[in-house]
């Protein structure tokens, strides 16, 4: 399983959604490594398909997909917590849901 | 700008029209529509906005031709839906306001006194996920100024995305 993670330097999620992903790799049993992909202009994310920092890929597909076709860019993404609250970092138990998936359709 | 300087006044445009600046005791926020940090902190520091008789601004520095979601027009749509705020929502289209605060994040919370002195900067409180915490730091800074009294925390880390500066 390749595991990326997208991340631009403008938004300081992105090592607090390296650590929920490692957690939730270890808890979801998959050894898997953690590939930091660091987004650095506008062509590169509209090169990337980058919606915004940080982002998740397994196997070059995004485990959150976002619903809004936003253009891409350097930004920072809004994810949504399960209770409905915005955040800058993915849900904890939807991040293991998403991993729980990916593994089972291996 | 640092702890005890004198802060820049300024006149600023908000969502109704209107020219909004500092005015006694002052909150500046600077915040945006479209930073995930912003706007996990957006209810928080409108509840202190609501508990404080003070002045309370939010200033939107971005560069809108680069995140068009935080243009003047798309901050009057977000404010209509929201079915109005209960603090102005300025537009500091030049930036100027913005460099001469050193804001360097959205949110980033500044606390004037009475006489514009800088008494805080930083961020709300310690964590964006926790609700519980309830913008604790901004709220014991004013909790000081209004006393008469400094901050025991004057300063901490603004936390947020960077300002989108325009080039």
């Amino acid at each position: 399983m390749r595991v990326e993670l997208l991340w631009w330097d403008g938004c300081p999620s992105y090592p607090e959604t390296q650590a929920d992903l490692r957690e939730a790799l270890a808890s979801e049993g998959v050894d898997a490594e953690i590939e930091m992909v660091e987004i650095e202009s506008d062509d590169q994310a509209r090169r990337e398909r980058f919606p915004g920092s940080p982002t998740i890929r397994i196997d070059g597909e995004d485990v959150f997909p976002p619903e809004e076709q936003e253009p891409f860019s350097l930004t920072c993404r809004v994810y949504r917590l399960r209770d409905g609250r915005p955040s800058p970092t993915p849900d904890r138990e939807d991040l293991r849901a998403a991993l729980r998936r990916c593994h089972a359709h291996r | 700008m640092r702890i005890g300087d004198k802060a820049a006044s300024f006149s600023l445009p908000d969502t109704d029209g209107q020219e909004r600046g500092p005015d006694g005791v002052t909150v500046v926020v600077f915040t945006c529509n479209h930073c995930p940090y912003a706007l996990a902190w957006h209810d928080r520091l409108t509840q202190v906005a609501e508990d404080y008789e003070v002045t309370f601004l939010a200033v939107n520095p971005n560069d809108a031709e680069r995140y068009p979601r935080d243009s003047f027009d798309a901050m009057k749509e977000r404010v209509e839906a929201d079915g109005g705020w209960p603090y102005p929502y300025l537009r500091d289209a030049s930036q100027e306001v913005a460099r001469a605060y050193g804001a360097q994040t959205t949110p980033d919370v500044f606390v004037l006194d009475a006489e514009r002195i800088l008494c805080y900067r930083g961020a709300p409180d310690a964590d964006h996920r926790d609700e519980g915490q309830r913008a604790v730091w901004l709220r014991e800074a004013l909790d000081a100024v209004l006393a008469g009294d400094e901050p025991q925390r004057p300063e901490t880390e603004p936390v947020g995305c960077s300002i989108k500066w325009s080039r």
